[in-house]
């Protein structure tokens, strides 16, 4: 093994030469791209960012990512750019029908074209051991689920050349009716079981949670209440569209089965795919040290490095490089599933509410049954004696859904904060002080404690610096330059879970230099530096002296980055290993021999943490304005206090809010996924027609923490802040809406049309 | 991407010839649309004849008090130059209202006319499009229909035209000046376009090999008083759901002169002559404007994807001549 010391830049060389060849100097506005840190290829050593800059670090400095300065010269290794020799090509094929079977392939027109080195279609593709998890089983069967589902691939020495021959293949179908209404009166809504059928949780959603639950009689707390608001709310598909496209890089030789592969964790999808081709354990290695925003849609990499594997099965002893296309990342990397929720309110005279439900019908996959937690918050946020929640699904002949960014309770806040703001209109009452008066002692539904909950802060704190005592209570009442001017509050919260199953290797040189290896991986959050602040703590040492070695699956196990649960779970484990490793050192007499000391351990398994419910929280205010003649809606000012427990890291925590808040801003006002019910496909896929917020849509954005520590979570005493930067910015944003024009939109997003 | 052969032409007649003598052949300017549409596979010539350095990329007077504007420009280029700036400030903001920078450092100002449509359903070639594919039935009316037009349309094709500077320029009265294979002719912007009704697969009347070389602003006092109103999904980087190009003269209450166009409701930029007529040598007043934009509107038919636009255009340009007035 090479030395941890060394680091992998791959040469640039070859990255821009897929331009628009042959169109003269009109085309090429970007010049000479050349010689960007250009330094000899090398085979993939250990992945290693170089260490923090001579400071003490630790938990709470406030450092700047360590490999800013690679990304910012072109020289961290993104998944595509790995420099193989000779790569191949491959350029996926997509169904053009949501439903049916393929009839027949011809595939002689491909192949003729030069260059092409090999078509694959269901007919050839290797057989896998393993096609249990649907979004790993491709080209296993004739079926197509859904519309640009992938049915082929063509391999070809150039990028351009497999595009083409891509559009040569000749595919028919037999075609069966389309099904992707999503309706709350639709006969065969079903209770989900998402977890339990792919064996990987207890319960009936995603999360592991079950799809209803109930405490008291909600009947007949809602009939005994004074106030009441019954309310449907309803979201849209929505797309990650991170900015690095889903990329793989296959190396299959008799001595190695590589790939580089930007994903959200490098075991998992190791262990996928060495199940589906029947690999013997180790044999494949997955290495991922950067990735160019993930959001949920690279927790499945297993897809695409299927792909990429079976490609480099076809073209033997040439790697194959896949990436793809922006159109095709809306059918392939998964969709946050439309939903339509009721949610019922039910409150005393004096506020306290009585009675709580949330019902949720959403949207999956016939392909693949994913179910999220959209009532979960509705469980937890308010007391309530009487209350239920549900869920329900369609199944529909659309691409798989997946987790996205904040996944449940970005679109279930989004009613639940909105329903509380038309309760507290409706009675006359401050919506934070509404708010306030329900704020459960204890887990309404568990009664667990929980571990720390500093909602009622976050609004204090939130409303002082937002001035929020200075609002017009009466809707449509502030204008100006022909603007109505509002403003709108939101609660958030996300659960700060710990997921099984990691392990942590630490290492201790005689020249007092250590080595923390983990197999994490750093989605773009700032895991390289926050885990190795962790580490340097940990040990007691200061950060120059650790050197963190992440994103490679031959290091030890680790769960993926997902559910804001990266920190607590890999950081947990550091910890432990730290601990380890010093009584290692103990037993040595506290002298380090020759050889130096290693330890690996797992995360240790703390009963105690079960008698706790554990939660980030915060509090969202946006300054929302609408114009009075075309509805142009524009939220010039966010401002957010969040208790995320003890911060690593204020630079890349606040990083983590701030784009989940400009995303929230951008789902609010702009995201949808447009569906064609006839044909079952995505209409507006590319960033011409799906609206992602651009700079003239944001304003201020304010970010504060708490900085509180939790006493129990983990010996860091952080909670998670991956999720709840998105968590009720749209109920404060259109909670802003309605105080500037007293127009109530329930539907996503809040386009113009809806306030003319 | 179909392979293509490229080459760069001596002159403007050998351009010409070469592109009207085959069928397969396009001309290239700025490559901002074409290229794209390449890629997806929406158009598919297997020869690029680059005209870019033929055409002028210069602005000269044009006799009358006009401008004479090459057809070459960057779009960035003319919505900088300071006579286009202070005399048809409309044209310079409608310019800067569309795409990005960057893009506008390429496209040109001929291109910009040439645009083809955003429809989704023309830019995906596994859907029927009678502008794609004549004959095959318009995916779009009964589809996702946000940004489809509600005037001038035909059940053949209900696309809108992407351009902004063309909106400006149909309400400027700007007139092409071209080289074909049957000479040197000029067209009014404002009878480029052809109706759906007859055959979307051809979105001008531009002959084979017929290239624009050039655009002429007439003089027009009115326009110093202009503006361009672009009313998207969100703040930059979208195509307008409505857009309205609008100058005024108002001389003692009464609307004197006044041009006005839409963008974003047709197959074409809209020059909204019912209104025009209904709004000269009367008051100018917020309800006359109203009226004014309702007969212009009354022609309108909505889809139910679309129906929004109707109230958002009459709001708009009330808005705008409003605005106007109060700036007089």
């Amino acid at each position: 093994m090479t030395s941890p010391n060394e680091t992998n830049e791959p040469s640039r060389r070859a990255v821009l030469k897929a331009g628009v060849a042959g169109l003269g100097a009109t085309m090429v506005p970007f010049g000479a791209f050349e010689a960007l840190g250009a330094e000899p290829a090398q085979a993939a050593g250990p992945v290693t960012a170089p260490p923090a800059a001579a400071s003490r670090g630790g938990i709470g400095a406030a450092l700047k990512r360590v490999e800013g300065p690679l990304k910012v010269r072109g020289a961290a290794t993104y998944a595509f750019e790995w420099p193989v020799e000779k790569p191949a090509y491959l350029y996926p094929l997509l169904s053009t029908i949501a439903s049916g079977r393929v009839t027949s392939v011809d595939t002689r027109a491909a192949l003729a074209e030069p260059g092409v080195l090999g078509v694959l279609t269901h007919l050839n593709a290797p057989r896998l051991a393993w096609a249990d998890e649907p979004e790993v089983a491709l080209l296993q069967s004739d079926r197509v689920a859904y519309h640009g589902q992938i049915v082929g691939a063509v391999i070809a020495d150039g990028i351009e050349t497999a595009r083409y021959a891509a559009g040569l293949v000749k595919l028919e179908y037999a075609a069966e009716p389309v099904d992707v209404d999503l309706r709350t009166d639709r006969d065969d809504l079903r209770k989900p079981q998402h977890a339990q059928g792919f064996g990987q949780l207890p319960g009936d959603l995603m999360n592991g949670a079950p799809a209803d639950t109930s405490a008291g009689d909600f009947a007949a707390g809602l009939a005994s209440a004074v106030h009441r608001v019954d309310a449907t709310y309803t979201t849209p598909v929505q797309h990650h569209n991170p900015m690095e496209p889903h990329a793989a890089v296959a190396t299959w030789t008799d001595d190695e089965i590589t790939l580089y592969c930007g994903s959200q964790g490098v075991s998992t999808p190791q262990e996928l795919l060495t199940r589906a081709f029947g690999l013997e354990a180790g044999r494949l290695r997955l290495i991922s040290p950067y990735v160019g925003g993930a959001f949920g849609s690279k927790d499945f990499s297993a897809l695409w490095g299927t792909l990429a594997l079976m490609g480099a099965r076809l073209v033997p002893g040439r790697p194959v490089k896949l990436s793809f296309t922006r159109q095709q990342m809306f059918t392939l990397v998964g969709h946050r599933p439309a939903a339509i929720q009721r949610v019922r309110l039910g409150a005393d005279a004096r506020g306290r509410l009585v009675a709580i439900s949330h019902d949720a019908v959403q949207e999956t996959a016939k392909a693949k049954q994913y179910a999220e937690q959209t009532v979960q918050a509705s469980r937890s946020m308010y007391a309530a004696p009487n209350r239920r929640t549900s869920t329900r699904i369609a199944l529909l002949d659309v691409p798989i859904p997946t987790i996205m960014r904040g996944p449940g309770e970005a679109t279930g806040m989004f009613a639940l904060e909105s329903a509380m703001d038309e309760l507290a209109e409706k009675m006359g009452l401050d919506p934070i002080e509404l708010r306030l008066l329900n704020e459960p002692q204890t887990h309404p539904e568990t009664g667990q404690p929980f571990s720390s909950r500093h909602l009622k802060q976050c609004f204090e704190e939130g409303a002082r610096r937002f001035g929020w005592k200075n609002r017009a209570r009466k809707p449509r009442t502030r204008r100006k330059d022909g603007w109505l001017i509002g403003t709108g509050v939101a609660a958030a919260t996300y659960p700060s879970p710990r997921l099984p199953g990691s392990t942590a290797f630490a290492r201790v040189d005689r020249d007092g230099r250590y080595t923390v290896r983990i197999a994490a991986a750093d989605i773009g959050t700032g895991t390289w530096t926050t885990l190795a602040q962790i580490a340097a703590e940990a040990l007691g040492v200061p950060q120059n002296r650790v050197t963190l070695q992440i994103g490679d699956s031959s290091y030890p196990r680790a769960s993926s980055g997902g559910f804001s649960s990266g920190m607590n779970s890999w950081g947990t484990t550091v910890y432990e290993a730290a601990r380890a490793l010093h009584a290692a050192v103990d037993e040595h007499g506290g002298k380090v021999p020759p050889e130096g000391i290693e330890v690996t351990v797992g995360m240790p398994d703390d009963p105690r943490l079960r008698q706790y419910e554990f939660g980030s929280y915060g509090a969202q205010f946006a300054e929302v304005r609408v114009h009075e003649d075309t509805g142009e809606i524009r939220v010039p000012r966010l401002l957010g206090v969040f208790d995320v427990g003890r911060v690593i890291n204020p630079v890349t925590a606040r990083s983590q809010l701030l784009g989940g808040m400009t995303w929230g801003l951008s789902m609010t006002l702009h995201e949808e996924t447009a569906l064609d019910h006839r044909y079952g496909h995505f209409v507006n896929n590319d960033f011409g027609g799906y609206h992602i917020a651009a700079n003239a849509d944001v304003g201020s954005i304010e970010v504060h923490f708490l900085d509180v520590r939790d006493p129990h979570i983990n010996p860091m005493g952080s909670k998670g802040a991956g999720e709840i930067g998105i968590i009720g910015t749209a109920a404060a944003i259109a909670n802003g809406a309605y105080n500037a024009t007293g127009v109530r939109v329930r539907d996503l997003p809040l386009t113009l049309d809806k306030f003319l | 991407m179909k392979p293509f052969a490229y080459q760069r032409a001596k002159d403007v007649e050998s351009a010409v010839t070469t592109v009207a003598a085959r069928p397969e052949a396009s001309f290239l300017g700025g490559g901002t649309n074409l290229v794209d549409l390449m890629k997806m596979e929406v158009l598919k010539p297997e020869l690029l004849v680059d005209v870019r350095h033929l055409v002028s990329r210069t602005i000269e007077p044009a006799h009358g008090g006009g401008l004479l504007i090459g057809a070459g420009m960057s779009n960035n280029e003319l919505a900088a130059d300071r006579r286009i700036r202070r005399r048809y400030p409309m044209l310079s903001q409608a310019l800067l209202s569309g795409a990005s920078y960057q893009l506008r450092n390429l496209a040109t100002v001929g291109g910009n006319f040439l645009q083809r449509t955003r429809c989704p359903y023309f830019r995906d070639v596994t859907m029927p499009c009678n502008k794609r594919e004549p004959g095959t039935g318009c995916a779009a009316r009964d589809g996702v229909q946000r940004d489809l037009a509600v005037l001038g349309a035909d059940a053949s094709c209900v696309a809108t035209h992407p351009s902004d500077m063309a909106v400006a320029m149909a309400a400027l009265d700007a007139v092409l000046h071209t080289v074909g294979p049957s000479g040197e002719r000029t067209i009014p912007v404002n009878e480029l376009y052809r109706s759906p009704a007859e055959g979307p697969q051809r979105d001008t009347v531009l002959e084979r090999g017929e290239l624009i070389t050039a655009v002429e602003l007439p003089a027009a006092p009115v326009a110093a008083h202009s503006r361009y109103r672009k009313v998207r999904d969100r703040a930059s980087y979208a195509f307008a759901l409505v857009s309205v190009a609008a100058a005024l003269e108002v001389r003692h209450g009464s609307v004197t002169q006044v041009r006005l166009a839409l963008g974003g409701v047709a197959h074409k930029p809209w020059r909204a002559t019912t209104a025009e007529r209904a709004l000269v040598g009367r008051p100018a007043t917020e309800a006359g404007f109203r009226a004014a934009a309702e007969a212009e509107l009354a022609a309108a038919r909505p889809l139910a994807g679309n129906a929004f636009k109707v109230p958002l255009a009459r709001n708009t340009i009330v808005s705008m001549l409003r605005d106007l007035t109060e700036g007089a």
